[in-house]
């Protein structure tokens, strides 16, 4: 079967959501598209590198408090704040990723939880910088104003609303993201991430230094994670603290198992899945964690790799091509 | 500073804080240490204690014994569940990948509390004091409840109860066992199976009693088992997982950093024990009484 482009048409159908005029699938399509990033991010470190982390989302509000206090109090432009978004929360991962990586396992996760609490929990409670328990609502959406100005040459970019401006701007920067992301596995890089999944101690015996690797892994999944933040912080219409709490992280990883752990898409697949379902099963009953409680449990007892697990399974006994008698 | 009987009245808190969370993280640390995974449902084993607490008193009606009577038959029901969870869910994923067994404790927890608010709503429920441990008495200036003593006497005791059969009975030594080495125990035609399950209905059980326990002291809402499974984390963390002793330092040590992190620095008591959880597993991961683990 020839190479379908299918990232490159469903970001072209992408595009098009706003055209069917629905606000609310816009709003649907926006909240998919940066929980896809988000786990893709955490992808990096439990799909490719086989490092669980507890505490992922402490980048995710990093990165929303970055851009939300950078550009409500300091009143920065988004260009420097979405950036600047990745690279504070960069920092930090590479931070605590230090400690991080020194150990493994069970320890490993229970110190990304400790520092995601951390994170937490400061900003909980300092209420002078990040507004403390009631959070920072009302961020600014970014600047549009010039997008009127290119209207008038091609008139196809003008007359969206401010909310349908900002869906194309994060469908933007998310597949730049994701173009990047993609390159980064698929270097020598992601290679030898992969390597230390499948093997730690001989990639060890073959000189490579683990945790060299794997601090690089943490520091890029979490300043990603930080600049899928810095989009959600705005989207949101504001930043809270539970942004950084543990259950948050909970979501993002069954997300990320939901999917697929092991292709590339996988995850955010699982977000687009999981977003979709979320909000057909809200608008019935209001026991979503229950019925999310029990696609996890079946997806660990009968599909433990994900739907992407599922549909290759299903793939190969398709194309399988009979044994000659 | 603080006039000491305040401060001892601080301590007298940090010190009834630390005997509920030790009940609760002895079970935590009991299936961690035997089973090897780090139940995240336990929190809401906890809360379904507290949750069948009030609703056994509600049905056994006023009159003396009626707390008494309803703690343990919520903590039986809260290990019942446990049982059945373990033997027929539970047991398929051992063997399995780590990250699948904590995410289904997961979702346990999402299942289970979303269970409780069908069940018992999102109303603040409570339990009153048991008639025989109302009221309070006073020592050193500080004004203790009797229902407080009564959990502080109750804390030691269950961890000297512990200690003994896990010490000095068969069925300890099984345990102790099977925590080091299930394979070889099987092999020695011990059933491990069963002991797995039976570990987990204690640890279950200890939850749900802490729970039933805890409700003339706190009020019953959804949220308290995410709330109270960051703290169990945060005890055997610092004492050691697997580590019973260490669990019962564990929770000496958290109830006091967080008394008085209260008093001396309130809007940081909360960011004071992460900080401890961190620092006890960037300098000694397995804690102050655990041992590393292979």
């Amino acid at each position: 079967m020839k190479r379908v482009p299918w990232a490159l048409l469903v970001l072209v159908a992408a595009f098009l959501v706003p055209a069917a005029g629905s606000r609310f699938y816009t709003f649907l399509a926006n909240d998919m598209v940066i929980w896809a990033l988000f786990a893709t991010s955490l992808n990096l470190l439990v799909g490719y590198t086989g490092l669980v982390s507890f505490g992922h989302a402490a980048y995710f509000g990093i990165g929303a408090y970055t851009t939300g206090i950078l550009m409500k109090k300091v009143g920065v432009t988004f260009l420097v704040a979405f950036p600047a978004a990745g690279l504070v929360a960069g920092l930090f991962a590479l931070l605590f990723g230090f400690f991080c990586v020194r150990l493994t396992k069970i320890y490993f996760a229970m110190l990304t939880l400790a520092f995601a609490q951390i994170v937490w929990a400061i900003c909980f409670k300092w209420n002078e910088v990040t507004g403390g328990e009631q959070g920072m609502p009302e961020i600014p959406y970014p600047d549009f104003d010039w997008l009127e100005r290119v209207a008038t040459v091609l008139p196809f970019v003008g007359g969206y609303r401010t909310s349908e401006y900002f869906y194309f701007l994060t469908l933007v920067l998310v597949a730049l993201c994701f173009w990047v992301l993609r390159r980064i596995v698929a270097s020598p890089f992601g290679r030898m991430l992969t390597t230390i999944r499948e093997n730690p101690e001989r990639a060890e015996f073959i000189g490579v230094n683990v945790r060299r690797y794997e601090l690089a892994a943490f520091a890029l999944a979490g300043g990603f994670a930080g600049l899928a933040g810095g989009l959600f912080g705005i989207f949101n219409r504001g930043v809270f603290p539970d942004f950084a709490y543990w259950t948050k992280s909970a979501e993002v990883l069954i997300m990320t198992l939901l999917g697929g752990m092991s292709t590339f898409y996988g995850p955010a697949v699982g977000a687009l899945v999981l977003l979709w379902l979320n909000q057909q099963i809200v608008s019935v009953t209001e026991y979503w964690p229950l019925i999310l409680g029990g696609i996890l449990v079946i997806l660990l007892f009968v599909f433990p790799g994900g739907l992407a697990g599922a549909l290759g399974a299903v793939w190969h006994r398709l194309t399988r091509r009979p044994a000659r008698a | 500073m603080p006039d000491p009987s305040f401060v001892f009245a601080q301590s007298l808190s940090g010190l009834t804080a630390a005997m509920f969370l030790f009940l609760i993280a002895s079970g935590l640390s009991l299936i961690f240490g035997v089973l090897r995974v780090l139940n995240f449902a336990h929190g809401t084993f906890y809360m379904l204690g507290a949750y069948c607490a009030f609703q056994l008193v509600q049905w056994i009606g006023p009159g003396p014994g009626t707390f008494w009577m309803a703690a343990l038959g919520a903590a039986l029901a809260v290990a019942a569940l446990g049982g059945v969870v373990e033997r027929f869910l539970f047991r398929y994923l051992y063997g399995k990948e780590e990250l699948y067994q904590l995410l289904f404790t997961y979702a346990l927890v999402l299942i289970l509390s979303d269970v409780a608010k069908i069940f018992w709503g999102t109303q603040q429920k409570s339990v009153s004091r048991p008639p025989g441990l109302s009221g309070a008495f006073s020592l050193f200036g500080a004004t203790i409840p009797y229902y407080n003593l009564f959990i502080l006497l109750l804390g030691p005791s269950i961890a000297l109860a512990f200690w003994f059969v896990l010490q000095r009975t068969r069925a300890g030594r099984f345990v102790r066992a099977a925590a080091l080495d299930r394979e070889t125990l099987g092999a020695l035609g011990v059933n491990v199976n069963g002991l797995y399950t039976g570990v987990f209905v204690l640890a279950s059980f200890l939850g749900g009693l802490g729970g039933a326990l805890v409700t003339p002291v706190r009020t019953i809402v959804p949220g308290m088992d995410t709330e109270i499974i960051v703290e169990a984390f945060i005890v055997v963390v610092i004492g050691g997982l697997g580590s019973f002793w260490g669990t019962f330092l564990g929770a000496l040590i958290y109830g006091q950093v967080l008394s008085f992190g209260i008093l001396f620095f309130p809007r940081f008591s909360i960011f004071s024990v992460f900080a401890l959880m961190a620092a006890v597993l960037i300098i000694r991961p397995w804690g102050l009484l655990g041992r590393p683990l292979k």
